[in-house]
């Protein structure tokens, strides 16, 4: 999977699922603001990474993310690992 | 000094209709919503027939994060507190800044419990259930949501009593308010129908299995009744003190006069005759009211032949023959942990409207149900004061007694 196809696929899972507009996800914003998380939102954001991008990410792995970008540059380095 | 205690909002979910319009059409017209469910016939269901409600779509209403906790009791539950708020006229900022409780009657989530083992089988791994499936599984699944949705203040219990549940949820309320305890309470009862919930009910061999004609299916009294049929939705009663009620100029359906509850310390499953009786005096004691001034008796009678029977003796002991009775279940089957909440609303729209709704399917009366007064048919009636009864497994009873509000 390219970084095109992550990206993709993530601002689609992402937009639907926490019911934000698909144009808001943009890579240089705050994901944790943008798509409005709490603790229990994270809970859901790692079953949806499994379903959508084939791995499971650990609470260590969020520590890293703040922006999209940030989000896809850890889906790229653990799909890499896969 | 005791407060009085009103009704000043009910709302409705239920297979005879999605609002109390919608519902009071229904009651008037004798429409049943009992329909014949293929997919339970292919689950290994002995009788597929259910009162029937669809899943409502709660995202005109809710956010994402409300919505995550709810499966189909909450979910129902939030239509029916939807209504009775509105017609209440209170809304979050109200609730937010005056204290008011939420008692809500339900006793099973098997539908969410077992879609939640499923994820966990499927996946091995409890991290892929995700957020929201514990607020769906907790029997207190409908207060947890509902009180989180509407900032409620007050009195916070889910009550689990079989099918009395949402019957005893108002009484209980009631007896906060009459107390001086609470203000306002949210009562009412919810009811799941999804397949994994009325298995090994079905299993009992207590559901009626004329198939072939599921509106003719419940037949409460009737002499050739062959069992209950399975349903469920919502019914929301909002109480209150009089005094808070005036002072902000509420609408009022009703008063709550007399609470009446007994165990039968008896069988698991088979009615008692001494208990519901105990039951009923109880209710007439407190409300301090004779049988005689009881205008109208919303029966608990399911259509099985051994319940009907006991609480036709029961009706036939303590109120004669004269007074007449239905059993709304007739109609919209049985409502089980909502049917105590579902018909309080039922007879205060009766009694506010002027008629009693039909026992439908009452053609041919048994050797108990000859000596009461069953109503078959729509009928013209102005009602001051009415009594209603629920009955659950485990032998609990509840009854209701309800006047029309004289200040």
């Amino acid at each position: 999977m390219d970084r095109l196809e992550i990206i993709t696929i993530t601002k689609k899972f992402l937009s639907e699922e926490f019911e934000v507009d698909i144009n808001s996800i943009m890579d240089h914003e705050n994901l944790r603001e943008t798509l409005d998380l709490d603790s229990l939102d994270y809970v859901d954001l790692v079953v949806l990474i499994e379903e959508n991008l084939g791995f499971k990410p650990t609470a260590d792995d969020f520590k890293t993310v703040e922006t999209f970008d940030d989000f896809y540059n850890l889906v790229e380095q653990k799909l890499m690992n896969v | 000094m005791e407060n009085r205690v009103v009704i000043t909002g009910i709302g409705i979910y239920s297979c005879i209709g999605e609002n109390l319009t919608e519902v009071l059409d229904s009651l008037k017209n004798g429409k049943c919503g009992i329909i014949y469910d293929a997919i339970r016939n292919d689950f290994g269901y002995r009788s597929s027939l259910t009162g029937f409600v669809k899943d409502p779509d709660l995202k005109p209403f809710l956010s994402r994060r409300e919505r995550m906790g709810m499966h189909q009791p909450a979910m129902f539950a939030y239509m029916s507190t939807k209504e009775a708020l509105e017609n209440s006229n209170l809304d979050i900022d109200f609730l937010d800044k005056n204290e008011t409780g939420i008692i809500f009657g339900n006793d099973s989530t098997a539908g969410a419990v077992i879609e939640t083992i499923d994820k966990v089988r499927e996946k091995k791994d409890t991290t892929l259930i995700g957020s929201g499936d514990i607020f769906q599984n907790m029997n207190c699944t409908v207060n947890m949501n509902l009180s989180t949705i509407y900032k409620l203040k007050g009195i916070n219990i889910t009550l689990s009593a079989a099918c009395a549940s949402g019957s005893h949820s108002i009484g209980m309320g009631y007896l906060l308010i009459k107390q001086g305890l609470q203000e306002r309470v949210i009562c009412g009862g919810a009811q799941e129908i999804n397949i994994f919930a009325m298995g090994s009910f079905d299993g009992l061999g207590a559901f009626s299995i004329k198939q072939d004609k599921p509106h003719n299916a419940s037949r409460p009294f009737d002499r050739d009744r062959d069992g209950l049929v399975p349903s469920g939705g919502a019914a929301t009663v909002i109480i209150e003190s009089l005094e808070s009620a005036l002072k902000r100029n509420a609408p009022i359906y009703g008063e709550i006069v007399g609470y009446g509850f007994s165990s039968n310390g008896d069988h698991i499953s088979n009615p008692n005759f001494d208990g519901q009786y105990r039951s009923l005096n109880m209710s007439l004691k407190h409300a301090g009211v004779s049988p005689s001034e009881i205008d109208y008796i919303n029966a608990h009678a399911t259509s099985t032949i051994v319940g009907d029977k006991t609480e036709a003796q029961v009706i036939a002991e303590v109120f004669g023959s004269k007074i007449p009775v239905s059993s709304t279940k007739s109609m919209t089957g049985h409502e089980c942990w909502m049917a105590g909440a579902s018909e309080i609303v039922y007879s205060l729209l009766m009694m506010n409207n002027d008629f009693i709704a039909p026992n439908i399917n009452f053609e041919n009366p048994d050797e108990d149900s000859q000596k009461i007064n069953v109503v078959p048919e729509y009928r013209e009636k102005k009602i001051d004061c009415f009594l209603s009864n629920s009955f659950g497994f485990g032998g609990t009873n509840s009854s209701l007694i309800i006047k029309k509000y004289n200040p």
